[in-house]
């Protein structure tokens, strides 16, 4: 082995550790932490938690794959004028994250704000105790907001599914004589199966993460417990205990999802024939179809959006920018900016692992990158910090000894941030990365290697610049997200460091809202980028010309 | 022609060692490659005087392309080994690395960078000269194949003909021992394809550099190659001279591998061959008793009367200085295609007899 192969090798190993690390230490916390916390933990936190936990995760993944599938099928099977737009608008409460719909709706809803102001007003009631309005801080309340929003998880892969596959099939069954009520549940929901557990999957992971809409909304979900066991109780083994039972969680979905999905495999790659011959609508028929497909549209995005930009221009208006808003803005990118950097030379290295490594340590080391991206946030936040208060230390220790001088890795910086951000949101840049790597003719890199280039000039000279449109998407993607993210910001900040999500979560838990909206604004404008990403890949999938045959 | 290099100056003093002598000798030993329960390569052994062209030949899947890459080093054998110069590179343990083999390699889509303009793909491989220099050297390497204009080119204007050189100037760049070829000229339409061969065979001869052109086609292996090795399903059959295999083809596969033959039973016994088309004398060395026999187009010619065997005119069909007739003969399992001049006349009844030479008598029992 060469001296350069040896170092990729234990930079490999180091990666690997870092990878396995947060799961590692919980396991360690859980198994010698307190004894006697844990009867209390049982008796009196966890059965609620998991209970309140599950009844949300239950009436998410019903309303999900309720929304996400029957838009999935209107946009599919029938064309009406405004079908094309739907199909786009579709997708825009991805770009709303949880707890900025949350705030939102808590806010629009109030006894005292507009919604309910507006019906006293039009039904002449003058005291908002003479309106019994359901409360929405509750779990019903809270199954409904996660559920408008998180639906698209669901329609973007049944969807792709409806248009790639179904075409002829769809249409052989109307040949049979099967009305659409019938085709649908005989032959495109089966069909679908697995697009839908895919979604499902990732929406109720995306709903186990939460963090912001469950607290804001008053529900005790296992990831609130996490938060307020270890914020509030300073109590490390005990929000490790549960971070391992919602990691048990993690598991048995990921397992539900695989069983979901059955022997029937996700064709994800394959070529849209055609496009399927719609049923066209006309009249009453198409305005429904159209009113249908809107409701989600409206009230996972249009409302919450339209209502957070007319509250931060009235904001605006009444008392000029939010003077921390600008702060806010700069902590969020500089973070989120740091993180993305370290996020995609990371992300680079381990998609190429195969190619650097060899393929069977090089998909192992991309499977662990996974695994930050499947905890949600504060199990992540909670699994890192035993690991870092260690290197903390020992880098003291070391200073101690001899250095003159301590440097600060741990939680008083935002290193901790920043390699918590990274180990959440590799997978993105990996992912797209090696998107990017398999686009490139094998013959490419072999010649290369014939010019006299080793494996990583190779990566350097040859499939970094090839791959370069992808792994630029991918740091994009991965920046959004980070700039979004609540749960491990909330926890792993330095002192005194606010972002916009958590400058949004503290007005929130104040009752304040007014002043958020500006910060819940730029958070949903930064959550549109990947939306329009993707409007941009689907459109050009559509048109991508067929490559010559090989 | 785009040939328009002065004679090679001799090699600069301390520019060259004993190892990058102008060309390589390889030996392949024994050599096996298995994909999951697909055995590529069966035990080839194979053998390249330095200076030599070699032509691998074979339909795709018979592990000609396999070979290609054992010998560069993308991939490794799972027994047998590979030298170079007598230096072990692949087998036992030994895997040297592509990049430090000093081959060169011409794929068959030519792999150009299509990031980079075509005078950073040629000096691609320079990367160890310094700047200036490198650039000189692939200056020279464009001149030489005629495309000095178009430096700043990016690959996707290029023309395939254009394309295939500025490969060829990029693969020679760096000035390899031994240049591979993974039909490079597949991709290429009919004209520009006999040019452009020419002409790279011309530059490889005038370096003296030794090659392997991979073919799945007879008439380039024929013109480009010293030798032939004839590859079928990983295993390889024959490795001659294009005169050798096509007089003496070990198998009636190596005799269809260069030219047409027509397959018929015959029987062998006391020095004389009796076959649906006649009785000739046998051939020395060929074996006794029940035969297959493979007779090239030359051997069968139309007789006549009352001198041969009769034979039908079933079809008659233009081919331009000769008429293809396809004729029926009784005891051929198909009937007979043949070229007959132009302007001869010829009836529907003919007679058909054999001539020595260009007969050749397998065993029965080998496989066709």
């Amino acid at each position: 082995m060469t001296p350069a192969r040896g170092l990729l090798y234990a930079a490999a190993a180091v990666l690997a550790v870092i990878l396995l690390a947060p799961v590692v230490s919980l396991a360690v916390a859980a198994a010698d932490g307190s004894g006697e916390l844990w009867p209390h933990l049982a008796a009196y936190v966890l059965p609620q938690a998991i209970r309140e936990t599950g009844l949300l995760l239950g009436g998410v993944g019903i309303l999900v794959i309720g929304l996400g599938t029957g838009t999935a099928w209107l946009v599919s099977a029938f064309t009406f004028p405004g079908r094309r737009l739907l199909d786009a608008a579709l997708l825009l409460p991805l770009a709303v994250p949880t707890y900025v719909v949350a705030y939102a709706y808590l806010d629009l809803m109030h006894p005292l704000g507009p919604v309910q102001s507006g019906l006293r007003a039009l039904l002449g009631l003058s005291s908002p105790r003479d309106l019994s309005f359901p409360d929405l801080r509750s779990l019903p309340g809270c199954v409904l907001l996660l559920g408008f929003v998180l639906y698209p998880y669901v329609y973007l892969p049944t969807r792709a599914l409806f248009l790639m596959r179904a075409g002829t099939l769809l249409e052989a069954a109307r040949m049979l004589g099967a009305g659409p009520a019938r085709t649908f549940f005989r032959v495109a929901l089966p069909l679908a199966r697995p697009a839908i557990a895919l979604g499902t999957g990732l929406a109720l992971m995306e709903a186990l993460n939460d963090v912001g809409a469950a607290e804001f909304l008053g529900v005790r979900t296992l990831t609130v417990q996490v938060y307020a066991t270890w914020v509030n109780r300073s109590d490390l083994p005990g929000a490790a205990q549960i971070a391992l039972v919602m990691l048990a969680g993690v598991v048995g979905l990921v397992a539900l999802e695989r069983l979901a999905r059955g022997k029937r495999g996700y064709a994800g790659s394959g070529h849209r024939d055609r496009p399927t011959a719609r049923r066209a609508l006309s009249g009453w028929r198409a305005g429904l179809a159209l009113a249908l497909g809107l409701t989600p549209v409206l009230l996972g995005f249009g409302l919450p959006a339209g209502y957070l930009a007319w509250a931060a221009w009235r904001r605006l208006r009444g008392m000029g920018l939010p003077e921390t808003l600008a702060a806010q803005t700069l902590n969020t990118l500089l973070y989120a900016g740091a993180a993305t950097l370290v996020t995609v030379a990371v992300g680079v290295l381990v998609a190429a692992a195969p190619h650097l490594l060899g393929r069977r340590s090089g998909s192992a080391l991309i499977r662990a990158a996974g695994l930050g991206y499947a905890m949600p946030g504060t199990v992540l936040a909670v699994g890192l910090l035993a690991p870092l208060a260690l290197l903390d230390t020992g880098l003291n220790n070391l200073a101690g000894a001899g250095l003159g001088w301590a440097p600060a890795v741990g939680l008083g910086t935002g290193a901790a941030l920043v390699v918590a951000y990274t180990l959440r949101f590799l997978t993105i840049s990996v992912g797209a990365t090696e998107a990017g790597l398999a686009r490139i003719p094998s013959t490419l890199p072999d010649a290369a290697r014939m010019l006299g280039r080793g494996r990583f000039g190779t990566l350097l000279a040859v499939q970094v610049p090839l791959a370069w449109p992808a792994i630029l998407s991918g740091a994009l993607l991965a920046f959004v997200d980070m700039a979004k993210e609540l749960p491990v910001t909330l926890l792993l900040r330095p002192l005194n460091v606010e972002t916009l999500s958590t400058h949004l979560y503290g007005e929130a838990a104040r009752g304040t809202y007014e002043d958020g909206a500006a910060s819940a604004l730029l958070i949903v404008m930064t959550g549109l980028i990947p939306v329009a990403l993707l409007l941009r890949l689907d459109r050009g999938a559509g048109r991508q010309p067929s490559r010559p045959g090989a | 022609m785009f040939l328009r290099r002065k004679p090679a100056p001799p090699p600069a003093a301390g520019d060259v060692d004993a190892s990058t002598a102008p060309s390589a000798r390889l030996d392949i030993r024994g050599v096996s490659r298995r994909y999951g329960r697909t055995l590529a390569l069966d035990d080839v052994s194979l053998s390249l005087s330095p200076g030599e062209i070699l032509a691998v030949l074979g339909d795709s899947g018979c592990g000609k392309s396999t070979l290609l890459r054992l010998v560069a080093g993308l991939d490794t054998p799972d027994a047998g080994e590979i030298r170079i110069d007598g230096r072990r590179v692949a087998g036992s343990g030994v895997a040297e690395p592509p990049e430090t083999r000093g081959i060169g390699l011409m794929f068959q889509d030519y792999a150009l960078f299509p990031h980079l303009t075509v005078l950073a793909n040629v000096r691609f491989g320079l990367s160890h000269l310094p700047g200036a220099q490198a650039r000189a050297v692939a200056r020279e390497r464009l001149a030489e194949v005629g495309l000095a204009g178009r430096e700043a080119s990016y690959p996707a204007t290029l023309s395939g003909g254009e394309a295939q050189r500025i490969a060829l100037a990029r693969a020679l760049a760096p000035r390899p021992r031994m240049l591979l070829l993974d039909e490079p000229f597949s991709n290429l339409d009919a004209g520009t394809r006999e040019r452009v061969r020419a002409d790279t065979l011309a530059v490889l001869r005038q370096d003296g550099i030794s090659a392997i052109l991979v073919t799945h086609d007879a008439a380039e292996a024929v013109e480009f190659a010293d030798r032939i090795a004839l590859m079928r399903k990983g295993r390889l059959i024959q490795c001659d001279t294009a005169e050798t295999l096509y007089r003496s083809p070990v198998s009636p596969f190596a005799a269809r591998a260069l030219g047409d033959v027509v397959t018929v039973a015959g029987l062998a016994s006391g020095g004389r061959l009796t076959t649906p088309l006649g009785t000739v004398a046998l051939p020395t060395s060929a074996p006794e008793g029940s035969v297959q026999v493979c007779l090239r187009p030359e051997a069968i010619r139309i007789v006549p009367r009352g001198e041969g065997v009769p034979g039908r005119v079933l079809r008659r069909s233009f081919a331009g200085a000769s008429t293809r007739i396809d004729i029926e003969v009784a005891g051929l399992d198909a009937p007979l295609r043949l070229a007959a001049p132009a302007d001869d006349r010829v009836d529907e009844r003919i007679e058909l007899g054999l001539l020595e030479g260009g007969i050749l008598v397998f065993p029965r029992s080998e496989p066709t």
